[in-house]
């Protein structure tokens, strides 16, 4: 089974309809046990750092979480702001995150007349290989809508990078842990089958 | 560059049903939105907008039932406008699988009902949506309730205080174009995106795939239409369309 984790942000059920759609056992949940007994576990999330931050620490989650992630090496995907929240800091709310990957998050500094948030829909160049890119198309777009973007300190963990005004990491992998930026459960085809892959991690 | 704007298919609800108007008036039933959406998805749409125009006439909350079963059909970003007046009913609405809420009427008395949405979903999250005219004396003025309450806003000062309101985008919708296939109202278009540093977002009057190219160049980061979606023309018969990759590339690249 795989968990959502529920933490009192947006963005849950896109992901749960998404893998209702595929026929892939999913749960939202905020309970201890369930992210115990779980597969694997996505960390989705539309809204800001620091709110996220204080609901994962307010639902009591964090020890749980680092257990089953940094210990157990279980599964997780983080979705925009889920990855976000992966890294050591962010702009957003001068706010300190997780820490599980060596990244930061930035607040894209464009001098060229392009817009932000960046809304809408690119394409990817992948760096490395993994589980979750396992197989997949060519000629992809995914859906991204982001104000902060990621910088990885460590290029070994970047798994995809995207444009807007510059390079910015649009997905990572270290270990068990995978992040993308943009959004799987609202990218047709292209997000089905990451998170098909996601599945058979 | 590989980042296209966006092309929005716009899915007016009233009442449960799908219906398309004709400068925000004379609403025809056309189908089951629940349909259309599973259609659009098949198209690999870019996004929806979903609005009900309903709920501010009537004064009624949104249709949480019937935006679950849409959203449940959705494999895209989806936008959602109609009788959202508090955070709780934002939160709700989210929590249902909606990317982005898209506020007006609301706004008109409660501009900080847009960075109390903000300050937990982001404001990438929140939409407003500007509806105008230009009066018979060529001033533009922004309407509230779906184009039925007339303000002194002009829409360039009201697209900067909602901006500075903490709104994520801008929808830029020309009443009077509505349904009317007479091409976008680029140069208000022209003078907001100029202003504003927010994406905007046009919708009102599109005929066809030049509109978006000019609407783009005149600085929108999406295009929004209903009727050239919905109808085939010249009759106007329902036929749910959406431009296909080729399509797309023989305007943008």
């Amino acid at each position: 089974m795989i968990l959502i984790i529920d933490y009192n942000i947006g963005n849950l059920y896109s992901v749960y309809n998404m893998f209702k759609y595929l026929g892939i056992n999913s749960k939202i949940s905020s309970s201890l046990n369930d992210i115990k007994i779980a597969d694997k576990l996505i960390l989705p999330g539309v809204g800001h750092f620091k709110t996220g931050m204080e609901n994962l620490v307010q639902t009591n989650l964090i020890d749980t979480l680092n257990e089953e992630v940094l210990i157990k090496k279980k599964p997780i995907l983080g979705i925009c702001l889920g990855m976000h929240l992966m890294t050591k800091h962010s702009d957003e709310g001068d706010y300190n995150g997780l820490g599980w990957v060596d990244a930061t998050t930035r607040k894209f500094q464009i001098s060229e007349s392009l817009k932000v948030p960046h809304i809408g829909w690119n394409d990817l160049s992948y760096k490395k290989a993994s589980l979750l890119n396992d197989n997949i198309s060519a000629n992809l777009r995914y859906y991204f809508v982001h104000s902060y973007h990621v910088q990885c300190n460590q290029q070994a963990d970047v798994l995809a990078t995207s444009m807007y005004g510059h390079e910015f990491v649009a997905a990572f992998q270290h270990e068990n842990i995978y992040g993308v930026q943009f959004h799987p459960e609202k990218s047709h085809k292209y997000g089905i089958e990451l998170l098909r892959n996601f599945n058979k991690i | 560059m590989s980042l296209r704007p966006r092309v929005i298919p716009v899915l007016l609800l009233q009442n449960g049903g799908l219906v398309k108007t004709y400068r925000f008036k004379q609403p025809k039933y056309v189908g089951d939105p629940i349909n259309a959406v599973k259609i659009f998805n098949e198209k690999e749409v870019d996004e929806l907008l979903l609005l009900d125009i309903s709920c501010s006439i009537n004064q009624t909350v949104p249709d949480y039932n019937l935006i679950l079963k849409i959203v449940s059909e959705a494999f895209m970003p989806v936008g959602y406008g109609g009788g959202i007046k508090t955070a709780d009913q934002a939160k709700r609405i989210f929590d249902l699988g909606i990317e982005k809420i898209i506020l007006n009427t609301a706004l008109q008395s409660n501009p900080d009902l847009i960075s109390n949405i903000s300050s937990i979903y982001g404001s990438s999250s929140v939409v407003a949506n500007i509806d105008y005219k230009k009066n018979i004396f060529g001033k533009y003025r922004v309407y509230f309730k779906s184009g039925t309450v007339k303000s002194d806003y002009n829409p360039i000062e009201w697209a900067l205080k909602l901006q500075e309101a903490g709104a994520g985008e801008i929808i830029l919708n020309n009443i009077d174009r509505e349904g009317t296939y007479s091409g976008y109202d680029v140069e208000l278009l022209l003078t907001i995106s100029r202003k504003i540093s927010l994406p905007v977002v046009i919708s009102g009057g599109a005929s066809s795939m030049k509109d978006f190219k000019k609407a783009f160049e005149c600085g929108a980061s999406g295009m929004a239409a209903g009727s050239l979606f919905i109808y085939k023309r010249p009759h106007n018969a329902v036929l749910i369309s959406y431009p296909s990759a080729d399509d797309f590339k023989s305007i943008y690249y």
